[in-house]
């Protein structure tokens, strides 16, 4: 039967590019940190994940983890020499104040979840 | 303190500023009979003193009334760490009983599928219904948390290994389920009956297992910084007036005189003014033999007292000792990231994604292109695909090895600042040493005392620290120091003056006394030998007449000699640089073994001499005690600072050294190489495994079930690689 077969493939090249759509073709919203302390829900991955934050200011990263995910039980913030366990159902603060300006990630311990931080 | 005074001790919730600790003081305040009341934001907990014990739910209520959540079951000695601890403790162990039931089911079912055995199996297991039973508590019990993980991600648009075991899993189980329920359907289409319900039990049995090892493997990477935190003293026992008492460590301020005891923790950084000891100061410098320490001495918290007792005046405490500044840099080194890791990380944010594709693609080009029983082989191959795809083993690759490597480095006074640091650490290839300090002990010691009169050595060294008691000059204290050494005994100087740019005289015994600078005399050879050694000579005049020659010489440390040679083994040039004439330069790096001498450098010109170096092309560890190098430290591609742990110079360092043997330097470098090489083979593997595997997989050549056990296997390999690194000798 051919008609399965090419059924499959137009299924399958659909289900390719949907994949890609749907993963690496997301746009994301900057948030601006709103006075000092912003919060950011660590569920699936970081909301918000793009974070504005002013240079030479100290700003307070509240991290409230809600998943118990082991993958997200590490929060990473390498220029700022940050690696901090979040304990689950548990608001963990993270201080840091950027000396420059540009973008900064921060991830899991792992390295598979992301979230930027842009210092203006 | 009476005894109707009560203390309560007790975790604050939620508390991150300063404001935090001044509302909820006030609260705590407000509650009747409490006294005082004292909110550390740093660890997290109130204390109050009250007349009568105040009851659990007051405080609660208090603190509540300000919006923070109090923990009063904590008490004194729990934290958020020990919350954190119970929950891992609670995680690890239903991680255990979820593998070991989906092992045991795991092994039920392919007992009942799996043909060759199945035969002999009881007939309940082969029961297709009793299968997807059996497979559904795997699938939604056990399982339970890849969905939950992978659904929350998908909300983000985001994918991680769980998004991959959950798919693949689902798949393998759906499939089977419809098999199980609609056999005439496959039938119709000539695929043999057959559900796959030993697939997803399996794979979710081991990959649950790999969690588990990785999970109790990885505890152990960060085991150096609690085995640091654990060396906290808790009490101390402070002199107030005429009484002792012991007090709670953070309560000592700076100031306090404290009693330490034979075979006591020092609580806190201080300087003895009373008594002294032999000190084991292992657990912070790595230095393996007790130091002997007297008054003006420095000790330093958390070490261990051993055989005496002394008082000393407490000068650093909380955040500002030694032992919590130590903490601080291994913790922010583990929190940074290796340069090598940069690539990894671009891999590991399209991996998940990338093979969902590509499982996706396997499917379609069996199916298509694939023999017959197509169907079968497609879903198979593109489960395989999913499930031994393990971008773990890359995430893990580099941190667990920087945890540990760092955390070696702790445990034997290396500190080192960030992961940047340790890995340039070993590709350097020259190593400059300042001399002053860092080769040399710093302080000036009498080499020699050479006899030109009628006066034995001993009588010469009598008669100058006898004048030079009364003076000043460095050169002067080291024949003090001398002298009282040998236990001398000195008599009173009378007429006793300085001659400015010369030397000092007086009276001793009678008899005139002279020490400085020759006098009319020619020069003796003695004196010139030593000169060319590198040392200061003064003359000691009895009566106008020379009498003796001493010698004054900064002396060169023990291990300098064996770590300039252990660093030539290693291939490694070694440079002194120093603001010595030539000759005195030349004669101590002969001693030690340098062949290259930077002499007649002034201070502020070290970095500019480090940049020269640089300019040849070669990559400068600068090894220095950062008080007057502190630039120099700073412009080498790595500075490497001695011994003192002073603020400027760990600011200034890319790797501190606690102890002042020299050999530690070696040490430093030698860990850089072993952590390097680790994580080298770590993303080797990771990458290798990965890019050979799921190839593989694709084309069919490796069942799901052995999927699972290889990706189980990859990412529990690396963190054990990494702690391997526990065993190396540095």
């Amino acid at each position: 039967m051919v008609f399965d077969k090419v059924l499959v493939l137009i299924i399958g090249i659909v289900g390719i590019i949907s994949t890609y759509w749907f993963f690496f073709m997301k746009k994301s919203q900057t948030i601006e940190a709103e006075g000092d302390t912003i919060e950011i829900k660590v569920e699936g991955g970081y909301k918000p994940d793009r974070i504005s934050i002013p240079v030479g200011k100290t700003t307070r990263l509240v991290f409230d983890r809600r998943d118990p995910s082991s993958c997200l039980e590490e929060v990473v913030l390498s220029d700022f020499k940050v690696r901090k366990f979040l304990a689950l159902n548990e608001k963990t603060t993270v201080e840091i104040t950027p000396d420059k300006t540009g973008e900064f990630d921060f991830s899991c311990g792992m390295g598979m979840y992301h979230g930027k931080l842009i210092v203006k | 303190m009476t005894n109707n005074i009560k203390k309560q001790t007790f975790a604050i919730k939620g508390m991150h500023c300063a404001s935090c600790v001044y509302t909820n003081e006030k609260a705590l305040k407000s509650i009747p009979g409490v006294t005082s009341a004292v909110v550390n934001l740093a660890t997290g907990k109130g204390t109050i003193v009250s007349s009568e014990v105040v009851p659990d739910r007051a405080i609660k209520d208090a603190v509540k009334s300000v919006g923070y959540e109090a923990l009063v079951e904590v008490g004194e000695s729990g934290t958020l760490d020990d919350k954190i601890k119970k929950e891992k403790a609670v995680e690890l162990k239903n991680l255990k009983t979820k593998t070991f039931v989906s092992l045991t089911i795991g092994a039920m079912v392919v007992w009942g599928s799996f043909p060759g055995i199945m035969e002999i199996a009881p007939a309940v297991f082969k029961n297709f219904y009793v299968q997807m039973v059996l497979a559904g508590i795997v699938q939604f019990w056990a399982g339970f948390d890849f969905y939950r993980a992978a659904i929350s991600s998908l909300k983000h648009r985001l994918a991680n290994m769980d998004t991959l075991v959950a798919i693949g899993t689902t798949v393998a189980f759906v499939y089977s389920v419809f098999v199980t329920f609609y056999p005439e359907f496959f039938m119709s289409l000539n695929i043999e009956v057959m559900p796959y319900y030993d697939v997803s039990a399996v794979i979710i049995g081991l990959i649950l297992l790999g969690r588990l090892f990785e999970a109790q493997a990885k505890a152990g990477t960060g085991e150096a910084i609690k085995k640091l935190m654990g060396l906290q003293a808790k009490t101390a026992r402070i002199i107030r007036g005429n009484k002792e008492i012991d007090i709670p460590i953070s309560e000592v301020i700076v100031g306090d005189m404290i009693r330490v005891r034979p075979g006591e923790k020092i609580p806190v950084d201080g300087i003895i003014v009373e008594g002294g000891s032999a000190i084991d100061e292992s657990m912070v410098t790595g230095e393996s033999i007790p130091v002997d320490k007297h008054k003006g001495d420095t000790v330093i918290g958390a070490t261990m007292n051993k055989s005496g007792s002394f008082v000393f005046k407490a000068t650093k405490v909380g955040e500002d000792s030694m032992l919590a500044q130590i903490i601080k840099l291994v913790t922010e080194a583990q929190g940074s990231k290796a340069p090598i890791q940069r690539l990894a990380d671009v891999i590991s944010s399209y991996f998940v994604p990338i093979v969902i594709m590509m499982a996706i693609a396997t499917f379609t080009v069996w199916y298509v292109f694939g023999p017959s029983q197509a169907a079968i082989m497609a879903m198979l191959n593109a489960i395989a695909v999913l499930i031994i795809a393990c971008p773990c083993a890359m995430g893990l690759a580099t941190p667990t090895a920087i945890m540990v490597g760092t955390g070696i480095g702790a445990q034997h006074g290396i500190l080192i600042r960030d992961a940047e640091s340790l890995e340039t650490a070993h590709k350097i290839k020259t190593v400059v040493f300042d001399k002053t300090g860092t080769l040399t002990h710093g302080k000036p010691e009498v080499t020699d005392v050479i006899v030109t009169g009628p006066y034995n050595n001993q009588e010469i060294l009598k008669m100058a620290a006898a004048i030079e008691k009364n003076s000043e000059h460095p050169l002067g204290e080291a024949i003090v120091k001398k002298a009282e050494a040998g236990k001398l005994s000195f008599s009173k100087v009378k007429k006793f003056h300085s001659i400015t740019g010369k030397g000092v005289e007086g009276f001793v015994d009678n008899k005139k006394i002279y020490v400085g600078k020759l006098l009319s005399d020619k020069k003796k050879k003695e004196a010139l030998d030593l000169e060319k050694e590198g040392k200061t000579v003064v003359y000691v005049y009895a009566e106008k007449k020379m009498v003796g020659i001493i010698a004054i010489a900064d002396t060169i440390k023990e291990s300098a000699v064996d770590a300039v040679s252990a660093l030539n083994r290693m291939g490694i040039e070694t440079v002194m640089i120093t603001g010595d004439n030539q000759a005195t330069a030349s004669a101590i790096a002969k001693k030690v073994g340098i062949e290259r001498v930077l002499a007649e450098v002034l201070p502020q010109d070290k970095e500019r001499e480090v940049k020269k170096l640089q300019r040849e092309g070669k990559i400068v560890a600068m090894v220095g005690d950062g008080i007057n190098d502190a630039p120099a430290l700073a412009a080498s591609d790595i500075g490497i600072a001695m011994g003192t742990g002073t603020d400027v110079a760990m600011e200034a360092a890319g790797i501190t050294l606690v102890n002042k043997s020299l050999m530690s330097v070696v040490s430093a470098l030698k860990l850089s190489a072993k952590t390097m090489k680790t994580i080298k083979l770590n993303l080797f593997w990771a990458f290798a495994y990965n890019v050979v595997l799921i190839p593989v997989a694709m084309v069919g050549l490796i069942s799901p079930i052995l999927a699972s056990g290889a990706m189980a296997f990859s990412s529990v390999s690396v963190v054990l690689n990494s702690l391997g690194l526990k065993r190396v000798k540095i």
